[in-house]
């Protein structure tokens, strides 16, 4: 009863919505080269008012779960039409299993959209290489992992203003989980590079700067030592370039690319490489800015979209404390929102966001300030544009 | 592809002084000729490209379930339309994303297509607005649409002529499915004057194409459940051109015994078409017989405005209205029908295998069509472009399927 009641409430109002914005033709002609999504304002007509969507939620360990609550709360205030199938899946909790990992995949078969958290990976080996992280990102086939590394305006570090893209290949390379012993005391471990992943990343980068409307993208590589491996990468990148004459491409090696990155930062717009560069210079490229608690990610495969935090960290000592800043998960969920259509949600969450970082009042501890999760929380629902109607 | 001719006479007069001063004789400047067909003309760059991503298949512009699809608007009413198609997606929550690429038919430069033809390849998939071919530019000048298709060898056109249960028209029930050969014969743009006064177009009917597309044809009978194939020529005139044409679709029909073969000359199919159009069923012909019986059959049940069409290649598709009408005169005005190209975007969405899409948005445009007031001025009514698409938008509203369920 109080359900149908709720979602006629939400109707309605989306309806209301949809009244103010008015649909505005735009005239193609005004834009040369453009793609439809990204560029939207929240002047866009609101998709059809009975939208609804499932999404599969894996909050994982560490502050995971709370950064999720936060989410939940979020949305439920802002009467955010999007339904969560919640998995509980954690290798140090004594939560993993194969039956588990199995409900996670048919859910996402399903769904093909899922928000998650970190899910720790212990150190020590016990038989498997592959953790379930890894395993999951295999079985999605999910190869690309895109990390958007964008100053908060209000927030300020030591460089202002950073906007580039990091997009890192993450289902090959060094994370391939083949070590063997070759000879006593000596172990191998093989790095994976393929032409067939390398193209399918480089493609990847040149479709979402395309995508987004940006002008360079520059291959990160080693190919001075590794020369065969590094150097099909570099190949494979330049290849596909050829196909994008309007956007710019270069290449650097890993090394000065980091020493760059905290010299210079404004020079790079979107990065592309393999696995374990990809890794490092999220974090480098997150610290940046803030730190793992504000910077969103997501990772692709054809049929699959995960978003995440940018830098993927359990930091299990904060659990329970009410101290993480879910920044990251929120502006993350709100990319989710504009990969389901729902424009006009995902502004409402990444704006209320902002206006909250940018007033600077309530500050989680990471970014010098005392507040908790909660009130942060509490603090992102009151700015919401769409107030909750009691 | 043809290369262009002055691309290679480039290289040609730079290879001449080489061959005299080395004068070692007549086997390297064969060489050397050979190598001038070799050399990168930027018509010749693109096959490479091509050829690398075929070899491993080319990844679709596909991520996290969303497509991007290349986006032409073109000239006249096409720039309203895929506006409106736009907007329709966007209020259905398609997960498509579109590039839109501007082709600007007054410029004589080849840049602007080129860059379409590169965005088709690497999104593999693109909804295009006709582009005016001005008759007034040189001849040198190909037609913009033309050079697209052959370029990104998209050798099957197929149109689907339909009556539509709203719409009234002379002939009831018409099925027919019309496959068109899209890259070669009358349309090989291969025109001299051989002495003054006297022109010759070249007329190209290879085996392998022919061979090509009628095995489409009857692949895609097959598929549809269809009985008869008719392959339309005139080899009664033209006996070796249209008569290789016609061997080829009899050795491909020997391999599909389970459907029917039979031909009939283009003059008596047009006629037959306007007296008794239910006896076809499905039509395969050469590049201008198409041309013409695509647009009597888009005539017998509705119009330019009601006929979606579709150009396929092996690695790539492309989507506009079946008679590529630019409709200039009723440009911006509003009283465009948008159906055709609605239509059009939902074969779009069967391509791309999101067939819930596109049974949404189809359903909405066929129930949108039984509502004789809604009609646009070619179908007799007094309708606008803006109504049409907001009765489609609100049949989708509250008819559609959930999206949760999509």
């Amino acid at each position: 009863m109080s359900a149908t009641m709720a979602a006629a409430l939400r109707g309605s109002l989306v309806t209301l919505v949809k009244g103010l914005g008015g649909p505005r033709w735009q005239q193609l002609a005004s834009r040369p080269l453009s793609v439809s999504a990204g560029l939207c304002a929240p002047e866009a007509p609101p998709a059809r008012a009975d939208a609804t969507f499932k999404v599969t939620m894996v909050p994982g360990d560490g502050v995971g779960p709370e950064l999720m609550t936060a989410v939940k709360d979020v949305f439920k205030a802002g009467d955010v039409p999007v339904e969560f199938e919640e998995f509980h899946l954690s290798e140090v909790q004594n939560m993993a299993s194969e039956e588990k990992l199995e409900q996670v995949l048919t859910s996402m078969k399903n769904n093909r959209v899922a928000i998650k958290g970190k899910i720790h990976t212990p150190m020590e080996f016990k038989g498997e290489l592959a953790s379930y992280e890894m395993r999951l990102r295999r079985k999605l086939d999910l190869f690309a992992n895109v990390v958007h590394v964008n100053s908060l305006p209000g927030y300020n570090t030591r460089h202002n203003n950073l906007d580039l893209v990091i997009i890192r290949e993450q289902t090959e390379g060094e994370y391939s989980s083949l070590e063997h012993e070759s000879v006593s005391g000596v172990i191998e471990c093989l790095k994976i590079i393929t032409r067939e992943k390398s193209r399918r990343i480089a493609k990847f980068a040149f479709d979402y700067a395309t995508k987004k409307g940006r002008n360079k993208v520059t291959a990160v590589h080693k190919a001075n030592i590794m020369k065969l491996g590094d150097g099909l990468f570099l190949q494979s990148c330049a290849e596909v370039a050829e196909l994008y004459p309007k956007i710019k491409y270069e290449n650097i090696i890993i090394d000065n690319c980091c020493m760059q990155l905290v010299q210079n930062p404004y020079q790079f717009d979107v990065l592309v490489m393999p696995n374990l560069y990809g890794n490092i210079i999220d974090n480098l490229a997150a610290g940046l800015v803030g730190g793992a608690g504000v910077v969103p990610g997501e990772s692709y495969s054809a049929e699959y979209a995960v978003f995440e935090t940018g830098a993927r960290h359990p930091f299990a000592q904060a659990v329970g404390r009410n101290i993480a800043n879910p920044t990251a998960m929120l502006l993350s969920a709100a990319n989710m929102l504009r990969h389901l259509n729902l424009e006009y949600h995902s502004n409402m969450v990444s704006d209320a966001v902002k206006r909250v970082i940018k007033q600077g009042k309530v500050r989680t501890r990471d970014l010098g300030g005392y507040c908790t999760t909660g009130d942060f929380v509490r603090a992102v629902v009151d700015n919401l544009r769409h107030r909750p109607v009691y | 592809m043809t290369p262009l001719p002055h691309s290679c006479s480039f290289p040609f007069c730079m290879t001449k002084p080489w061959v005299g001063l080395c004068s070692i004789g007549f086997s390297i400047s064969l060489i050397l000729l050979s190598l001038t067909y070799l050399w990168p003309s930027p018509s010749r760059w693109y096959p490479d490209i091509c050829s690398f991503f075929s070899i491993y298949g080319p990844p679709p512009a596909k991520y996290g379930g969303r497509h991007t699809v290349t986006l032409i608007p073109g000239d006249g009413i096409g720039p309203e339309l895929l506006n409106h198609v736009r907007e329709v997606f966007r209020f259905s929550c398609v997960p498509v994303d579109f590039e839109v690429v501007h082709v600007n038919s007054a410029l004589d430069t080849l840049d602007d297509i080129n860059n379409a033809i590169t965005a088709i390849r690497r999104n593999g998939v693109a909804l295009k607005g006709n582009i005016e071919t001005n008759h007034t530019m040189p001849p040198s000048v190909k037609s913009r649409n033309n050079l697209l298709r052959t370029s990104l060898d998209l050798y099957a056109n197929v149109m689907h002529c339909q009556s539509l249960p709203g719409v009234q028209t002379r002939h009831k029930n018409i099925d027919i499915m019309i496959i068109r050969e899209n890259t070669e014969g009358e349309y090989s743009s291969l025109e001299h004057e051989s002495v003054s006064g006297v022109v010759e177009s070249l007329k190209i009917i290879t085996r392998n194409n022919s061979l090509r597309i009628a095995d489409y044809a009857f692949r895609l009978a097959r598929d549809k459940g269809r009985r008869r194939v008719t392959a339309v020529h005139k080899a009664n005139i033209m006996k070796l051109g249209d008569g290789l044409f016609l061997q080829c679709c009899k050795e491909v029909a020997a391999g599909y015994p389970d459907i029917t073969f039979d031909s009939m000359i283009v003059d008596n199919t047009t006629m037959q078409l306007v007296s008794k159009p239910e006896q076809f069923d499905v039509m395969v012909m050469p590049n201008l017989y198409g041309n013409v019986v695509s647009n009597v059959c888009a005539g017998l049940v509705g119009g330019p405005g009601l006929v979606p069409g579709a150009n396929y290649g092996r690695d790539y598709a492309v989507f506009e209205t079946a008679t590529r009408n630019t409709g200039k005169s009723i440009a911006d005005r509003n009283i465009a029908n948008p159906t055709a190209m609605l239509l059009a975007s939902c074969m779009m969405l069967d391509h791309l295998k999101l067939y819930d899409y596109a049974s949404l948005i189809r359903n909405a445009v066929l129930t949108t069509m039984n509502e004789t007031r809604l009609h646009t001025a070619d179908i007799g009514g007094q309708g606008t472009t803006l109504e049409v698409v907001q009765s489609v938008m609100r049949i989708i509203q509250s008819k559609g399927q959930l999206t949760a369920e999509l």
